[in-house]
């Protein structure tokens, strides 16, 4: 794995306070590694070319050239040339004011359309919509069965049509969705490859017969090389409006929307980061840019982290923060959260250099188990007043948890730690009375960027 | 033109016809100079081998060429296709083709794990062997089904839980079932995940192990990757194998125009032999892996 660009360029403009000045050469240097970065993000090798040359002649002005932190100052315009090609947000599906609006999804094998298609859906329904799903898959054994059973768990319509011709599938759906009344028609049509021609053409027929308001292209976040010929070809083909990149929960840097982007012109929409129905998330250029150098993803997890936390937070915990009475059940409930966010490596894999941290073995996952077996044998007392935890109650609670007493004195320690911490960072928000939301972001010990701090010290 | 009509037209034409399909580096006439061994750097970079092996090969290349003091291009090139052929791992035994087994198929979703396990069914039985399925993915929506069409198609029973039940158990059924019947071969389907999953990395784990323990005969895990996978298929392979020690790997949608590079760094890197290629979603689309013939497919139509 790439260590963290960022510092790699620190270490190529190390030299220069004693050099006093910068060549060519040295930015020459640096753009071999941005090169790299991104040929291992995949973006594609063309885009790539094209990108160092109109970077590097922008590295090249007296600006960067005679500043004192080049590092910083490469980085900060390779990130702003990234985050334009990569196009602005533009994550809303717009609606035309035609009833049923359509909107069809097309991509290769495997990309994840039909998930798609059911998150699409649940979150069209949740802005007020009645969605009906149309399963145009009529070849892969069992994919109406699996839209179906998806559509049934978030309480939307199907429709599945008789017969085997997804392009009358396609069209009688349209009239289903006039009859039972549904505004928005989502169809998923089976994977195909873009040099398989009858199945473009067929791609092609289901647009002509059904006249999408929007196409939108599913494309797998692990995609290498070949994506440029295949969006060339479905652009070409059957062209589409946008698109929702898959699998973004994994680790794959995810070059390929940049090339996609690059190659059409297609805005990418949303991104899909889990396999449950409300893991579709607006898309930001930005954030996707430092994701593509590796430069982690600390906003997005931030974010992340903030919304399940206020999801989740009580009245009563809110107020138990604001005086920072943090106790072993929050601590635990923080634990969960970590899992819940993708565990200690997704955590540690969004924050910059965190990919390094994991190569090199540093984290030990087992270690949130440990944690948890840890608090669980410990008595209810204890959790909440972990001041009476005594020698012999340690070495009850180790022995119940399967650990050494020692593993309980270092949890006790890190976690005393964790509430100076925390009372800390409550004082710095001004003791915690600005509100339930403010609480929701503090609490547990997932407060804005302290987290990675305090969080680090539970781990060493 | 997709991999595979590449890998099919390269079986049957000779070495100068398959030199043909190189235009683009031909264009540049036969001197070795820094543009053509760029354009194949290019080449390897494009077809998902990976920018860092792409120039280590290039200059291993170039030295041996010079060593050597190869004439020409066809035969800079031939040398290429080897050195890429050497890249890849030997397997020591055919996990599909050795009896008593039990294959377990793991990968991200959408793989391709549930049609190649349809596949090789149909190929098992056609060698003469009593095969059986066993469908441990009980999280997709109509996983089971779909496995079920594909029991269907090679003529295979599959054993199989509802929708939700715990995947180990079902492993353990087709175990006890293929003892009962005397089936030789097992293949058993596992519900998609990413490698990046800690929790259902834990489970598979569990799989595996109450597999490993319940079954006499030799348990082999199988990874199936989709040959257009970028740089990441090497982070996939090297946690599933951290996590189940694989036996191997299993590359598909080979009919595609992705030319399937980084089959050769996992092979390289993680040490995995490649054991089958996928070229179709149709049951006899499988096809054995022969190193030499994907190096060649791999750069056939390199430059572009
Ligand atoms: N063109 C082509 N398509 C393939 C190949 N192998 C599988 N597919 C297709 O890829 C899609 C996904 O295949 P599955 O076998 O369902 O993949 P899986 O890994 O079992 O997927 P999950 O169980 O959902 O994780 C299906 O549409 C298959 O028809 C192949 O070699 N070539
Ligand atoms: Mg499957």
């Amino acid at each position: 794995m790439f260590d963290n660009l960022s510092n790699r360029l620190q270490d190529i403009f190390g030299g220069l306070k004693s050099k006093g000045r910068l060549t060519e050469k040295d930015i020459d240097t640096a753009m071999r590694e941005i090169r790299l970065a991104l040929l291992e993000a995949d973006v594609n090798f063309k885009v790539v070319k094209s990108f160092i040359t109109s970077t590097k002649e922008r590295c090249l002005t007296a600006e960067v050239m005679a500043s004192l932190t080049p590092g910083q100052n490469v980085i900060k315009i390779v990130l702003d040339e990234l985050t334009k090609l990569l196009g602005v947000t533009d994550s809303k599906l717009v609606l035309s004011s035609r009833i049923p609006n359509v909107i069809m999804l097309v991509g290769l094998q495997g990309s994840g359309k039909t998930t798609a298609a059911a998150k699409l859906a649940y979150r069209l329904k949740k802005e007020g919509h009645s969605p009906l799903l149309v399963a145009c898959d009529v070849y892969r054994p069992a994919a109406a069965d699996q839209l179906a059973s998806l559509a049934d768990d978030i309480g939307v319509k199907i429709y599945r049509g008789d017969g085997k011709n997804p392009v009358a599938i396609a069209e009688q759906s349209i009239r289903e969705a006039i009859d039972s009344l549904r505004d928005v028609v989502i169809i998923d049509t089976a994977g195909r490859l873009h040099i398989d021609e009858l199945m473009m053409e067929e791609a092609a027929a289901i647009k002509k017969a059904t006249k999408p308001d929007q196409i939108l292209m599913v494309l797998d976040a692990m995609t290498g090389q070949d994506v440029v010929n295949v969006a060339s070809a479905f652009a070409e083909k059957v062209d589409f409006d946008g698109v929702i990149m898959s699998k973004m929960d994994g680790d794959a840097r995810g070059g390929g929307a940049l090339s996609i982007r690059a190659v059409t012109g297609k805005p990418i929409k949303f991104i899909s980061a889990g396999e449950k129905p409300d893991a579709l998330e607006p898309f930001y250029p930005d954030r996707m840019a430092k994701r593509i150098l590796g430069m982690g993803d600390v906003i997005s997890f931030i974010e992340k982290a903030s919304a399940i936390a206020e999801e989740e937070v009580s009245e009563e915990e809110a107020k138990r923060f604001a005086k920072t009475e943090f106790t072993f059940d929050d601590f635990l409930a923080s634990m969960k959260q970590i899992k819940k966010m993708g565990g200690l490596s997704g955590l540690l894999s969004s924050l910059p250099g965190g990919d390094k941290a994991l190569a090199s073995g540093q984290v030990d996952e087992h270690e949130l188990d440990r944690i948890e077996a840890i608090i669980h044998s410990m008595s209810a007392e204890e959790r909440r007043k972990p001041n009476v935890i005594n020698g012999s109650r340690r070495e009850r609670i180790a022995k119940g948890a399967g650990v050494e007493v020692y593993d309980v004195n270092q949890l006790i320690k890190r976690f005393s730690e964790t509430k100076k911490m925390m009372k800390k960072y409550s004082a710095d928000m001004g003791g915690g009375k600005k509100g339930k939301k403010r609480h929701g972001r503090g609490s547990k010990g997932l407060g804005g960027l302290n987290l990675p701090d305090g969080f680090g010290d539970l781990f060493k | 033109m997709s991999w595979f009509d590449r890998l099919s037209e390269g079986l049957s034409r000779t070495r100068e016809q398959f030199s043909e399909s190189m235009n683009v580096l031909f264009n540049r006439g036969p001197n070795l100079d820094q543009d053509f061994y760029d354009s194949l750097e290019e080449a390897l970079i494009q077809g998902d081998m990976g920018a860092i092996s792409a120039s280590e090969i290039v200059e291993q290349l170039q030295e041996t060429a010079k060593r050597k003091a190869l004439p020409d291009a066809h035969s800079v090139l031939e040398l290429l296709a080897e050195t890429i052929a050497d890249r890849f791992v030997e397997p020591e035994h055919d996990p599909f083709d050795t009896v008593p087994g039990v294959v377990l198929f793991v990968g991200i979703n959408g793989a391709g794990k549930t049609t190649t396990v349809g596949k090789l069914a149909k190929a098992a039985v056609d060698a003469g062997h009593r095969v059986l399925i066993g469908s441990a993915d009980t999280f997709r929506a109509a996983a089971i089904e779909q496995l079920d069409v594909w029991g269907e198609r090679a003529g295979v029973e599959v054993v199989k839980r509802e929708r939700g039940s715990d995947p180990a158990s079902v492993c353990y059924d087709v175990i006890e079932r293929a003892e009962e019947i005397g089936a030789e071969l097992v293949l058993i389907d596992t519900s998609g995940r990413l490698h990046t999953s800690v929790d259902l990395m834990r489970e598979l784990e569990k799989v595996v192990n109450v597999t490993r323990k319940r079954s006499k005969a030799p348990v082999s895990v199988v990874l199936v990757m989709d040959a257009t996978t970028g740089q990441n298929g090497l982070s996939q392979a090297r946690e599933f194998n951290r996590a189940l020690q694989l036996d191997g790997v299993v590359i598909t949608k080979l009919d595609g125009t992705a030319k399937g590079g980084i089959a050769v760094a996992v092979s390289r890197e993680i040490g995995l032999p490649i054991l089958r290629i996928g070229v179709g979603e149709s049951i006899d689309d499988m096809r054995p892996f022969d190193a030499l013939e994907y190096a060649h497919a791999l750069i056939g139509e390199g430059g572009n």
